[in-house]
């Protein structure tokens, strides 16, 4: 046993010994998978990037509550007597000033894109004053809240990022009229950083919505008083509405989104994947016949095959481990914190997010890279072990 | 190690057939090979004839199609594999006409490597190397590497390590086959003494008569049969 040991290390120490004289094709195998590695972490990045966007958008006991069978904010409606009772409903944490509940207008604005001009959707959000305690993570980074009752405004961290004309200040037109920003909130990079707020009822009046609203968004007394809250909402029967956690609400809406991102972003990984196991299989394959006549004669010596098979793997595993780690450190480098917008499939308008490369997503993209390491040595191995001693020692 | 008949090797009517796509070569029919441990053997014959078909059967290398291989008493041809490659490491040594020393380990290295496959400490493997290499006369190009040596060396190197492991049995396939004259001596003196001082039985295939004159015997090999005298 020591000494199958010893003749593996050793002959594996000879076989990588010999690797700068194959330079060029191990090099070429190394770059192919840390490719392959770099777009697969990338792509899985913007899926993660989103996943954290959408768990950072919501705290456990948030709840939101729309018109029944509408999917989105966009497509339900609640008039202002319903709103009141949804505030009303038991399960609501509450404060002096009353329940936390803050009923929401949720309209569309054009906006040209900072990057390339063209217009694109951009939520603008009208809240109630309880909306900044119901979102416990938001918070005025610059400038300051917008005044009940006057026609301001406060644009998330993201959107103010992505969307010319969005600068502290400057205004915009909503509704006809010229509104000005006078603050910049961030909301730990969750969803709403991709909205523009302002004050419910001035947004009503300018959009002539009457007292009429989309959402109520709500802070429960605890995660725990979720049933209750909701049961207590779908029994009412002064109400048709639908009421879930804030948290699996977004996930709901970008499921589909990330769904597509994770299959493309595998498929390609999986065709480039391929594309590098062959490069690897050759590289290999090359390494085995370069050496054949050194393992045709250790085998002579009378070194057995599974030392042989063993370091010709090494070999394919360490250059995929360090194709891997390359890979992984490029896309840590290019994607991690890349800021990017998409678009939310089912609002159409444009949220604003940051490619996350984590511990996870470089572990898995090493893992993959050292599953072509040895798909790729694996056979060249065994054919090594399987050449007849006599004929590979003709073939020098 | 020879058998109870004091023969070393024992071949009984071996054939060696090769598959090459369709075709059948025949190379050894019917051969009968007998060699006394402590024979000095010249093995020769026209190129393609079968001399480094029938030295790999002798040392384990290959099996035959047909016929017996015993050699210290052992029906090597029955082994498997893995069997055959712990009994090549014991009992023969190799040297073959390239050397095959391996490039990127020094003289030393190249001759401790049979070593490996013993349980010796690194110790005792040191003092084997030592010993050998100063048996081939190279005491002192134990650190140099392969490209650093001449043919001849190389080939010394590759003699030392052939008798690091103390086997029995040398198998040298054409060993001055790629060296000049005065190296050619060199290395066939060094198998002589090898030879009478150590009792290694040798088999050295050969093309040279001059190389064969120093064997204390001599066999044809043609149309794989073995003869005592040339074919013309
Ligand atoms: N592994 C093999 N597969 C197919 N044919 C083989 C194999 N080994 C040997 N042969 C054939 O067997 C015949 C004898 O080969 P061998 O190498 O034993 O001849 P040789 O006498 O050593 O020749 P040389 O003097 O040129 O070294 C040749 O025709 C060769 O092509
Ligand atoms: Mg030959």
């Amino acid at each position: 046993m020591i000494n199958w040991l010893l003749q593996t290390v050793s002959v594996t120490r000879f076989s990588l010994q010999t690797l700068p004289e194959r330079k060029g094709s191990a090099l070429s195998s190394v770059f192919g998978i840390a490719g392959v590695v770099a777009v697969l972490v990338g792509v899985l990045s913007i899926a993660q990037g989103i996943r954290l966007m959408v768990q950072n958008s919501a705290d456990p006991d948030n709840a939101i509550v729309m018109r029944s069978g509408s999917d989105s904010e966009m497509m339900s409606g609640l008039g202002g007597t319903q709103a009141e009772v949804i505030t009303d409903a038991p399960g609501i944490a509450r404060d002096a000033e009353g329940a936390l509940a803050s009923p929401e207008l949720f309209v569309i604005i054009n906006l040209p894109k900072r990057s390339t001009g063209t217009d694109a959707n951009v939520p603008l959000r009208g809240v109630s004053r309880p909306a900044f305690k119901v979102r416990s993570n938001l918070e005025v980074v610059q400038g300051r809240p917008f005044e009940w009752g006057l026609a301001e405004l406060v644009v998330g961290a993201g959107a103010a990022r992505e969307f010319a004309g969005l600068d502290l200040g400057s205004s915009i037109e909503v509704g006809g009229e010229q509104w000005p920003i006078v603050g910049i909130f961030e909301a730990g990079g969750g969803i709403a950083e991709g909205e523009i707020w302002a004050d419910a009822a001035v947004v009503q009046s300018a959009y002539r919505r009457g007292n009429s609203y989309q959402s109520v968004y709500t802070k429960l007394a605890s995660s725990g008083s979720f049933t209750e809250f909701k049961d207590s909402l779908t029994a009412d029967p002064r109400l048709n509405v639908k009421v879930e956690r804030a948290a699996d609400f977004y996930s709901d809406q970008s499921t589909v989104l990330r769904g597509i991102i994770v299959g493309l972003g595998s498929l390609i990984a999986a065709l480039m994947g391929l594309g590098a196991m062959f490069g690897a299989l050759n590289t290999m394959y090359t390494a085995v016949s370069a050496r054949t006549r050194e393992i045709a004669t250790l085998r002579a010596l009378g070194f057995k095959s599974g030392p042989v098979v063993v370091s010709v793997l090494f070999e394919s595993l360490l250059l995929a481990l360090v194709g891997g780690l390359i890979g992984g450190g490029l896309a840590y480098l290019a994607f991690d914190g890349f800021r990017a917008a998409t678009i939310n499939f089912q609002s159409f308008s444009q949220i604003a997010f940051a490619f996350d490369v984590n511990a996870t997503l470089l572990k898995n993209g090493i893992v993959y890279a050292l599953l072509i390491g040895l798909v790729g040595g694996l056979f060249p191995a065994i054919r090594a072990a399987r050449l007849p001693v006599a004929t590979a020692l003709r073939e020098s | 190690m020879s058998g109870s008949n004091g023969l070393l090797v024992d071949l009984k009517n071996v054939d060696k057939v090769f598959k090459r796509g369709a075709e059948e070569i025949h190379v050894l029919g019917g051969l009968d090979l007998e060699i006394p441990e402590g024979e000095f053997l010249a093995l020769m014959g026209p190129s393609g004839s079968g001399k480094s078909t029938l030295l790999n059967l002798i040392g384990g290398l290959d099996r035959p199609s047909a016929g017996s291989v015993t050699v210290g008493g052992q029906r090597i041809d029955k082994l498997s594999d893995r069997k055959l490659a712990s009994w090549r490491a014991r009992h023969v040594g190799l040297v073959f006409q390239f050397y095959n020393l391996l490039p990127v380990l020094n003289a030393s290295r190249n001759v401790e490597l049979p070593l490996l496959l013993t349980h010796l400490s690194a110790k005792k493997r040191r003092e084997h190397v030592d010993t050998v290499m100063s048996v081939v006369g190279l005491s002192h190009r134990m650190k140099h590497y392969p490209r650093q040596l001449s043919g001849g060396e190389q080939q010394r190197v590759g003699i030392a390590r052939a008798i690091v492991t103390d086997p029995t049995l040398l198998l040298c396939d054409e060993p001055t086959g790629d060296l000049d004259r005065k190296s050619g001596d060199e290395v066939l003196e060094l198998l002589q003494t090898l030879n009478r001082e150590q009792d290694k039985t040798i088999v050295m295939v050969t093309h040279d008569p001059h190389a064969a004159a120093r064997a204390s015997r001599t066999v044809y090999l043609d149309k794989g049969q073995l003869s005592l005298e040339p074919v013309e």
